[in-house]
């Protein structure tokens, strides 16, 4: 089906209130003239973007397809802008038939000023549907912009109760982790970064899953994780996750090379931990995964065609392999599966997190 | 029997998709119509989302002969054709890559004694020892033959793992055979085993009747009979039979969606709340509802139940034939397409409350909804053509096609006079989530192989249904004479309107 542009309101050196104003007028009036028209009501996305790369930003979300959220506000940054200008757009799919209906995406692209970004939740505020979940999203930096909007000055409510942000390719994987840690104390985060470990905990958690396997848990001896050159807190995440579940108390990692190894203490001994960079991966995220049991069991993941090729050594040497069947949501999928998570906290990943931050301090 | 679980899985805390144990899903009727467009498509779908247990696989049975390799051609062609999404050729590819075909008539013996191998050599490809569903899409003439001799060759049962049957509907035709079906499985297999198909269960919005009345408080205060004058509960279609005169013929309109899918729409409005979700909670609780309804003697069916029949018409502007002109349809049938009762569910809640179902071929459109019609206000206190417009909340669920819940109350007008009219609060599943909902059978699928019976029908409760609806079906077969008609593409048979009284209409289609 493809999208259309139904109804625009643009203005200058205008007022959040009259922007307000303007939106509500549009879809009441798109509704007025189709009551097949339907406002979404799911979720409100701030988005805050360099001005000379909102297009890309725009593309980007143009391709989160189902996952759009029902209102989404477009921060777009300008050097030296004094004033707000905006543009609403209200778009629906096609006309919908009678006794059907067509969700309405609502869309404000509000220019700014980098002199407005401190206090961009008074801006956003009025902006954002009342009652709905707020996520926001900025890409290109600009963090006292997202901290007006999850820790507003003076003690107010926040506006945003998620923050979307991808750890990936953070030239400091540390100062990354700390940054997230101190978000998650305020509001819930999604990290891409999370999601791209995802399917590999799937598959882990499926493996162990059969009662005669579960025991093998408290004997594991080594985790290796192999991750994409930009996806070094993918892989922490993964090891992060795995020491919350199984009670690991994960010490520093320490560099050799380019490889981050260190221990675990788990309930029964050590266990050795090692993430290991293997160059930059067509999507971003894990490589392969190996896991070890002190009886030499030994179970491998890596990414295959059709899904993950698993491979599984027994103590007694048998080998075997299989594909878990599953197909790549690509690089593409992933912001929508963001956005829709933000309605879908997750209590597993901040004790991951914590566990990620202390390996790395 | 695989030993019990001794502590959760910590790694699946938390996780959207939980671990399903490795199986193997034999589908008997492999090749039939209902497998290619329903069952493939959706391992297809559960396949591509990384649903399937770690280890899967897929052997199929039919009459038909055929080569491994056949089949597996047969079933990347039925997802290419009927997946709902556009599947990824490498999943597609390695789904269908070890598949196996055990070809042969259901009453042959040598069928099951080769299948039992070609299980084994499923396990010993997976190294472990997989969970085992009998999925029975097949005619219901072959369900009964196809578990007798599943028993007889010692496939029921298998060490270290879990052996369950997947039947589809319908399940009898009548409570006789319902019974007599009940009895043969269950001398097979152990109730928990027996995962009895009414795929409405498995559809969101059915699912949703529950979190509506159990997770919000505004409802459950008026959901009894000092507030709700009836409920209408509307499956109608507007398309004929089209391809399926041979089946519908036989079943009839009451056969084909009061007795399964009507009748769990109206326990699941019904039931008391279950004290947790588990399978044979809720599943308590549903069957409680259907012994609260007095199955109706001869002599009452004629005042409860309506039968009819679609003559030729015009469907949103296009001339339909009538039934009898349906290709197929013998020219003396009497089979309702038309059917529409009207049932009371005697307990403490619900005493007093028509419950009126009514489902149909032809009709005006396409439409699943359940309408409870709250009592009027005991008062009017506005001047008399003021109060002209008030009438009472209707809550509407509507199934499909577009899943929500509206509710009608009444408003002013605006301006100086003090006049009501009734508006709708709408509420669309779609526009408040942002995630898609699973096909039934996908859901139902997983639901089985992870051995989760809670939207699967259970034997009391089929049977149930049967002694609700085996009189009706027994006393319109003595019944002289054609059925009533009622012109394809209208709201019905004016006989209908009969089952209401008290100044009741059915609500427009």
């Amino acid at each position: 089906m493809t999208t259309t542009i139904d109804a625009v309101w643009s203005a200058q050196d205008t007022t959040p209130a009259a922007i307000e104003s303007a939106l509500r007028d549009l879809v009441d009036e798109r509704h007025r003239e189709n009551q097949g028209y339907v406002a979404a009501r799911a979720l409100n996305l701030v988005c805050i973007v360099d001005a000379q790369y909102s297009g890309e930003v725009a593309n980007r979300l143009r391709r989160v397809g189902r996952y759009h959220a029902s209102r989404t506000v477009v921060c777009s940054v300008e050097d030296g802008r004094t004033t707000i200008d905006a543009r609403a757009t209200v778009a629906s799919e096609a006309d919908p038939r009678p006794g059907e209906f067509s969700l309405m995406r609502e869309t404000v692209v509000v220019s700014v000023g980098e002199r407005h970004l401190h206090h961009l939740a008074r801006i956003v505020d009025p902006l954002v549907v009342t009652d709905l979940a707020t996520v926001v999203w900025s890409p290109h930096g600009h963090d006292e912009a997202v901290d007006s909007l999850v820790s507003p000055a003076g003690g107010a409510r926040p506006v945003a109760q998620c923050v979307l942000l991808d750890t990936a390719g953070e030239p400091d994987a540390r100062e990354a982790l700390e940054r997230v840690c101190r978000l998650a104390e305020l509001v819930s985060v999604v990290d891409l970064a999370w999601l791209r470990v995802t399917p590999w905990r799937e598959r882990l958690a499926a493996h162990f899953d059969p009662a005669d396997r579960r025991p093998e848990l408290q004997t594991l001896s080594k985790l290796s994780v192999r991750h994409g050159s930009h996806s070094l807190v993918s892989g922490l995440l993964l090891v992060g996750w795995m020491c919350d579940r199984l009670g690991w108390r994960p010490e520093r990692l320490t560099l050799h090379d380019e490889l981050l190894r260190g221990r675990a203490r788990g309930r029964r001994g050590e266990v050795e931990l090692r993430l290991e960079p293997v160059g930059v991966l067509q999507v971003p995220g894990l490589a392969g995964i190996e896991l070890r049991s002190d009886n030499g069991a030994v179970l491998a993941l890596e990414r295959g065609e059709g899904g993950l090729t698993a491979r599984r050594r027994e103590r007694k040497g048998a080998e075997r392999s299989w594909t878990v069947l599953g197909a790549s949501r690509g690089e593409a999928g992933i912001l929508g599966e963001g956005i829709r998570h933000a309605l879908l906290p997750d209590p597993t990943y901040a004790p991951a997190l914590a566990a990620a931050r202390r390996m790395l301090t | 029997m695989s030993a019990p679980h001794p502590e959760p899985n910590p790694l699946a805390a938390a996780l959207e998709r939980l671990p399903v144990h490795p199986t193997v899903l034999v589908i008997f009727g492999a090749t039939g119509d209902l497998t290619r467009r329903k069952l493939l498509p959706a391992l297809y779908n559960l396949a591509h989302e990384g649903a399937l247990p770690e280890h899967f696989a897929l052997v199929g049975s039919s009459r038909s002969d055929l080569p491994d390799e056949e089949f597996r051609e047969m079933a990347v062609k039925a997802v290419r054709e009927f997946s709902r999404r556009k599947p990824n050729e490498k999943v597609l590819a390695k789904l269908f890559e070890h598949a196996r075909y055990v070809g042969g008539s259901f009453d042959d013996p040598t069928v099951y004694e080769r299948l039992g191998p070609v299980l084994e050599e499923v396990d010993e490809r997976a190294g472990q020892r997989l969970n085992r569903c009998f999925y029975l899409s097949t005619a219901p003439e072959f369900f009964p033959i196809i578990v007798k001799a599943l028993g007889e060759h010692g496939l029921q049962d298998a060490a270290d793992a879990e052996v369950r049957v997947i039947i589809e509907k319908p399940f009898g035709t009548t409570l006789a055979e319902a019974r007599e079906l009940n009895q043969t499985v269950l001398s097979v297999f152990a109730e928990r085993q027996v995962f009895r198909i009414d795929h409405y269960l498995g559809k969101e919005t059915v699912q949703n009747v529950l979190a509506l009345r159990f997770a919000n408080g505004m409802f459950e205060p008026l959901w009894n009979r000092n507030y709700i004058d009836h409920v209408q509960i509307t499956a109608s279609e507007d398309l004929g039979i089209g391809t399926r005169a041979g089946y519908y013929d036989n079943a009839g309109a009451l056969r084909d969606l009061v007795q399964n899918h009507m009748l769990q729409l109206l326990t699941l409005l019904c039931m008391e709340p279950p004290v947790d979700f588990s399978a044979d909670e809720v599943r308590d609780e549903k069957v409680k509802v259907l012994r609260a309804i007095h199955p109706p003697t001869e002599v009452e069916v004629p005042g409860m139940a309506v039968r009819a029949q679609y003559v030729a018409g015009n469907v949103a502007g296009v001339e339909a034939p009538g039934y009898l002109d349906e290709a197929g349809v013998p020219e003396d049938s009497t089979t309702a397409t038309y059917a529409a009762l009207r049932l009371e569910v005697d307990n403490w809640r619900w005493a007093g409350v028509p419950m009126y179902l009514r489902t149909a071929k032809r009709l005006a459109r396409k439409v699943t909804e359940i309408a409870v019609i709250l009592k009027p206000v005991p008062h009017l206190a506005f001047a008399e053509d003021g109060s002209e417009g008030v009438r009472p909340n209707v809550l509407v669920l509507t199934v499909q096609p577009n899943e929500g819940v509206s509710l009608s109350i009444g408003a002013k007008i605006p301006g100086t006079r003090m006049a009501i009219r009734q508006v709708q609060m709408e509420f669309s599943y779609g526009s408040a989530f942002l995630s898609q909902s699973p096909e039934a059978y996908e859901r139902l699928i997983l639901d089985a192989m992870r051995g989760d019976a809670t939207l699967f029908t259970r034997n009391d409760e089929v049977e149930a249904q049967w002694r609700i609806c085996d009189p009706i079906l027994a006393a319109w077969d003595k019944m002289p004479g054609p059925p009533a008609t009622y012109e394809a593409g209208s709201q019905g048979p004016k006989e209908a309107d009969a089952l209401l009284g008290d100044g009741r209409e059915w609500r427009m289609i």
